[in-house]
This record gives structure tokens, C-alpha cells and sequence, in this order.
């Protein structure tokens, strides 16, 4: 399968007696540095619509790219867990609807709507991993419909079609967390996180173990490992990102209703984590800031094209194709491609690893 | 049948009981009790031929849908799409020429000729990587949405039916007494009937052709095991085209009965596709009994749910899901 081809990146990293600080690469200083002093450049628009939807988007994303790419299970679900963590933070939390909310204090809200979106992902995970490959497809689409639709008629506990707003981040040490650059370093921080740990979990045991299953099942079981037991925590883990990534979403747009999590937003995502490569948690990111910058600026160019702007769906599915197409390791891939054949001997054709 | 009975005789048993209150109620005059207890015989009656038409709908849809999944391992993501280019195609034809039945075959050869362009241009490229090929699918599906909305806009179409079809049909069933002792029959429209009846038609036509004819032995020969057909000689790529035409085309054969069940709008390719993933997950992947049971379950639970229980009804429908998932992971009539 090769839009999933084993990650290279598990082995430990070699200890040669530098400090850990000394052997971060260097495009990890230029990116993070870039990123911090971002809200001295960049406006306010760029900085809540355009960053912080990017981390987000990527941050529920990067849940799917690590089941997809170190355990190799492609979940449509994940939205809708986010949906959950969302819906979980207007119930128990603060919104306008009071009649539902429960207005609890934050510090309670949103650990029980982080641990009730694991326990979705769980259960999700748990029905998901009887089955293999394309039909985990299927069941995980027909997962986050059912809940689309329930979420939609049910009124006592999901308010029915209009869902919540007001939905607002607490005012934690009196920052107003939806202020363009409080939200971006908001965002920033639990996108770095999330892909901190997520990179570190892939040479972690657990991860390592989780490669091991995507690639030989029955030999991991064979060595005693509990395949199902690690496939299932795979998905808590990634139920964990996306309900983070439901929350920042929803106090980004200050409401969530059966929209947010519907079957669009649910392919979108895995649009965005094929678009941008499942080979590298950066994929994610990638393919989410080019997902927010086409939905954002690509009416303005096609009505410049003299395209109507609603055809915007169409440039979607067509960059999606030609990627599936051309490239199934995604942008990474073809990043790595192009980094592979400047290596290339002219003469020889073989790599330019040394002699 | 007898086999089952000495091997489960409690299941028959519970079986057997249950069609008998099944038969008595459907034929019987409704005591006081039972009304009250569930509400008129009319609205029973009604939800059960409703949910066994609709039935009949899916299993039109999830036919193609499962027989295309069985041969070729090829989930199609793509297969609302056509069943909707179906319904619009079935529309256009029915609007030009006038006549409801010409929008059958006109919609049949249409949305086929494109699935022998999909599969030569797409699948065929990219054979025995299911995964990618399920990737492509969803791309074609979102490209296709947006087209069909240019092209169509966001109204509803209604296909209607000929004159002859669109009156209700007398039937023998007695849904209550009037107080002067007169019996009042169910009436149900005559083109819900005709049409469940072309559905089993073409399901059993399905059937006769998978299993009586050679045609049908090289495709369950394919189904069982592809590489070994391909090496007897067989030439299996015309197979895989026959059979994708013919899937294809029954997508859009289904999307014109959808229009003329209901309508034909944006969004009803996400609506069949979701239905025919559930009817072959509950039915097992692959085989066409197990689409005809799981879309008749799932049809039945729809229009049960929805008058018995608005709120949750697509609940219902997934709740069979995750009981069959659970208890037996390979779908009702799957093979593990």
C-alpha cells in the first residue's frame, strides 16, 4: 500500500555525545522562531483566521495521519470526535443556550469532554478494529454520519439543528484567549505539542510496537503482542488530539452545531492529511495551511478567472485527485522525491550517499 | 431450511412465532387494546409496505455497490455519484422524450458508460491498491457533487410517473372498521408496488445470472480467487468491465426510481452511499442475498423508526449496524 509505505523515521536517534539542544536540527529553529514572532508580522486576520484554523485543522488531522501512518488504519471519524470534544464543552461548560449548558467551571468541563471524546474514540476504535483496511473506511463514514444526524435531531442534549454559540474560552489569567494573537499562541502551543508527542510516541515502544502491528500483524501477535489492544489505544490516543482540536475549533468560532462535524468537514480532514503526506507528522500542518489558504483566498481567484466562487469544492477534490494521483505520500513525498533526485549521480543514477 | 431448524431449534421457534404475530397482524382486524398500544393499523401497515419499498430502493443501490466490492475489492466512495447522475440523466430523458419508462434504460446506458470510463481510466491504473483506490473514489465523488450542482443547481426534481402508474392501488388488507360495520381497506400507490416488484425482479434475474449461467461462474469464480481465473485464461479485465458497467448502471437505474419515490437533489449521493455502506456492512460485503436482506432491515428500520420514533431513527439504523459489527463482524450473509 503506498500511500502508507512504512515511516523511516522510527529508529533512535544516535547519541554521539552532543546535548539534546545542540541536536535539534536547524529548520526546526528557523520554523519555531518564524512562528513565534509571527504576530509582530502578520495581521490580525492572519493570525486568528488563517493560523489558528490551520493549527487546528491540523492538530485533528495529525490524529489521523498517526493512525494512518504508524498504524495504518484511515479513520473518517475523527471530526466527529472533535465534534464530541466541542459539543462536550457547550454542554458542561458556558454557552448562550443556559437551558442545556450546565455552566460548570472550566477546570471540570473540559477534562470530562476530553475524556468523554476518548471514550467515543474508543468505542469508534474498538468497532473499527474488527475489520481491516477499506472497510475500516466504510465503518468509521458510517460512524461519523450517524452522529451528524443524531447530533441534528436530537434537541435535549446536542440542541438540534443550531447546536450552541457562545461559546468562549475562559479568561485565564486574565488573557482573553480569543484575542487574535492570545488564540494564535494558543493554537501554536497545542499544535507543537501534539506534534511533539506525536513524533516522540513513534519512537516511543508504544509507537514502535504500533509500526510493528501495521506491518506484520500476525508476526506481533506471534511475539505477544496484543495487536487489538494496541490498535485501540492508537485510536484513544488520536481521539485525545482531535478533542483538543474540537475545542480550540469550537471557541474559535465561538459556536458548534452538526454542521461542523458533518460528512464534508469529515473528508476534509482526510483531504488534508493525504494532501499534505501521512509519512511525517508535519503532513498535517502542511496539508492544512494549503487546505485554510485555497478556502480562503480560492473565491477570490476563481472569480478573478472569471469562475463563479462556489466552485470552490471543485479546486478541492481536483488538487485532492492529482495528489492521489501523482503523488500518495502527499506533498512530503514529492518533497522527498525531488530531495532524492538532486542526490542522484548524473552519471551513475544511483544515490548520493557516498561512494 | 430444515438443516437450520435441527440446528437452532430455538431460533426457529422464535422465528416462526415472530412471523406468525408478523402475518396476524398484518391480516388481522386490529383489537382496541392494540390500537391503543401502538396507534392505528393504517400508519403499521403503511410504515411496513413503505420500509419494504424503500427496501427495495437500497437494495437496488448496495447491489451494484457489493457485487463491484466482491469482485474487483474496490470500494467505490463514488457510487452516490452516480446513483444522483443517475436520477438527474433519468430526469432530463423523462422531461425531453415523455415517457417515464424511456428513462430507465437512458439512465442505465449513461451512468454505465461512465463507470467503463472511471474503471479504464482510474481503477484499472491502480489495481490491487484498495486503499488508493478508495482515496481516488472519495475525490471523484466531491469533483462529481460539484459538477452535478453546476450543472443542475440546488432545486429538487421531481421525476413524475405516467398517468397509469400514479393512482392507489385497492388492496385486500382491512385497516379498521367504520362504525356501520363496513371494513376499510388500505389503499398504496400502485408505483411504490410496481417498482418493489421490479426491484425483485432484477434481484432475482441478478441471481439466476450469477449462478446459473457461464457468465455468472466466471465472475463467482472471480470473487472467490482473482489471480487463479486470470491464469486459467479467462479474460478478466473484460469481466471487471462488464460487471462495473453493470453496477454502475444499476446505480443509475436506482437513482431514477429515487427520483420518482421521492426527489432528486444535492446531497442525496451522500444520503444512498451512507445507506449502501450500511446495508453491505449489516449484509455481509460481496454478496448480493446479504443486500437484499440488510436493505430490506435497514429500509424497515428507517420507516419503523421514523414513525414510531422520529427522534431517533437514524439511531435505529445504526444501531444494527454496531450489533451485527459486534456479534458478527463479516455482515449477516458474509462469508469470514
Amino acid at each position: 500500500m503506498s500511500v502508507f509505505d512504512p515511516v523511516e523515521a522510527s529508529h533512535a536517534a544516535p547519541s554521539d555525545g552532543r546535548s539534546w539542544l545542540e541536536r535539534i536540527p536547524v529548520a526546526y529553529w528557523v520554523v519555531g522562531l518564524a512562528l513565534l514572532i509571527m504576530p509582530a508580522i502578520a495581521g490580525d486576520f492572519m493570525l486568528f483566521q488563517i493560523f489558528g484554523w490551520t493549527f487546528i485543522l491540523g492538530l485533528i488531522a495529525l490524529g489521523l495521519m498517526f493512525l494512518g501512518g504508524y498504524g495504518g488504519m484511515v479513520s473518517l471519524a475523527q471530526m466527529s470526535i472533535a465534534g464530541v470534544g466541542g459539543y462536550m464543552v457547550a454542554i458542561f461548560g458556558v454557552s448562550a443556550i443556559d437551558t442545556i449548558s450546565l455552566g460548570w467551571p472550566w477546570y471540570v468541563a473540559i477534562p470530562i469532554a476530553l475524556v468523554i471524546a476518548m471514550l467515543f474514540g474508543t468505542l469508534t476504535g474498538w468497532l473499527a478494529v474488527r475489520t481491516e483496511g477499506i472497510y475500516t473506511i466504510m465503518i468509521t463514514l458510517a460512524i461519523a454520519a450517524a452522529f451528524f444526524y443524531f447530533a441534528r435531531q436530537n434537541y435535549v442534549m446536542f440542541n438540534g439543528f443550531s447546536g450552541f454559540n457562545g461559546v468562549l474560552p475562559p479568561m485565564l489569567f486574565g488573557v482573553d484567549w480569543r484575542d487574535p494573537a492570545a488564540f494564535y499562541y494558543l493554537t501554536l502551543f497545542w499544535a507543537a505539542l501534539g506534534y511533539l508527542v506525536v513524533l516522540y510516541i513513534s519512537r516511543a515502544p508504544f509507537g514502535l510496537a504500533l509500526q510493528g502491528v501495521r506491518d506484520n500483524p500476525r508476526r506481533m501477535s506471534a511475539l505477544g503482542y496484543n495487536v487489538t489492544a494496541h490498535r485501540v489505544a492508537a485510536y484513544t490516543f488520536a481521539a485525545l488530539l482531535a478533542a483538543i482540536g474540537g475545542i480550540l475549533l469550537t471557541w474559535q468560532s465561538a459556536q458548534i452545531s452538526p454542521g461542523t462535524a458533518g460528512i464534508g468537514p469529515a473528508i476534509d480532514i482526510l483531504v488534508i492529511a493525504v494532501i499534505g503526506g501521512m509519512r511525517h507528522p508535519v503532513g498535517p500542518f502542511i496539508g492544512a495551511f494549503i487546505y485554510v489558504i485555497l478556502k480562503t483566498y480560492a473565491i477570490d481567484a476563481l472569480v478573478t478567472l472569471g469562475l463563479a466562487g462556489e466552485r470552490f469544492q471543485l479546486l478541492i477534490g481536483v488538487a485532492f485527485l492529482a495528489i492521489v494521483f501523482w503523488s500518495p505520500d502527499g506533498i512530503i513525498g514529492l518533497w522527498d522525491r525531488l530531495r532524492e533526485d538532486r542526490k542522484r549521480d548524473p552519471l551513475t543514477g544511483r544515490g548520493g550517499e557516498g561512494p | 431450511m430444515t438443516d437450520f431448524v435441527r440446528r437452532h431449534p430455538i431460533w426457529a421457534a422464535v422465528t416462526a412465532i415472530l412471523a406468525a404475530i408478523l402475518i396476524w397482524m398484518i391480516f388481522a382486524l386490529w383489537p382496541s387494546w392494540l390500537v391503543d398500544l401502538i396507534g392505528k393499523k393504517k400508519v403499521f401497515l403503511n410504515a411496513l409496505f413503505n420500509g419494504i419499498t424503500l427496501g427495495g430502493l437500497y437494495f437496488l443501490v448496495a447491489s451494484g455497490f457489493t457485487l463491484i466490492f466482491g469482485l474487483m475489492r474496490n470500494v467505490n466512495l463514488a457510487h452516490g455519484s452516480l446513483y444522483l447522475l443517475g436520477g438527474y440523466v433519468g430526469y432530463e430523458f423523462a422531461e425531453l422524450t415523455g415517457y417515464w419508462l424511456l428513462a430507465f434504460p437512458a439512465a442505465f446506458i449513461v451512468v454505465a458508460l461512465f463507470g467503463i470510463l472511471l474503471q479504464l481510466g482510474v481503477f484499472r491504473r491502480m489495481e490491487g491498491q484498495d486503499l488508493r483506490q478508495t482515496l481516488v473514489t472519495i475525490g471523484i465523488s466531491i469533483i462529481m457533487a460539484d459538477l452535478m450542482l453546476w450543472g443542475w443547481g440546488g432545486d429538487f426534481y421531481n421525476i413524475s410517473a405516467p398517468s397509469w402508474l400514479s393512482g392507489p392501488l385497492e388492496t385486500i388488507l382491512v385497516t379498521s372498521q367504520k362504525r356501520s360495520g363496513d371494513l376499510v381497506y388500505l389503499k398504496y400507490p400502485l408505483v411504490r408496488v410496481v417498482i418493489f416488484l421490479a426491484a425483485v425482479t432484477i434481484g432475482v434475474g441478478m441471481w439466476l445470472l450469477l449462478n446459473r449461467t457461464k457468465i455468472g461462474m466466471l465472475i463467482r469464480a472471480g470473487v472467490d480467487d482473482r489471480d487463479m481465473l486470470s491464469a486459467t485464461g479467462a479474460r478478466i479485465q473484460l469481466v471487471f468491465l462488464g460487471v462495473f458497467a453493470f453496477g454502475a448502471g444499476l446505480a443509475g437505474i436506482a437513482g431514477v426510481v429515487g427520483g420518482t419515490f421521492q426527489s432528486v437533489a444535492p446531497g442525496e449521493d451522500i444520503r444512498f452511499l451512507l445507506a449502501s455502506l450500511v446495508v453491505v456492512i449489516v449484509g455481509g460485503m460481496g454478496s448480493i442475498p446479504g443486500a437484499a436482506l440488510g436493505a430490506l432491515l435497514i429500509g424497515l428500520a428507517e420507516q419503523f423508526g421514523s414513525v414510531y420514533m422520529p427522534t431517533y431513527a437514524v439511531v435505529l439504523t445504526f444501531l444494527i449496524m454496531v450489533g451485527v459489527l459486534a456479534f458478527r463482524p463479516q455482515g449477516l450473509m458474509g462469508r469470514s
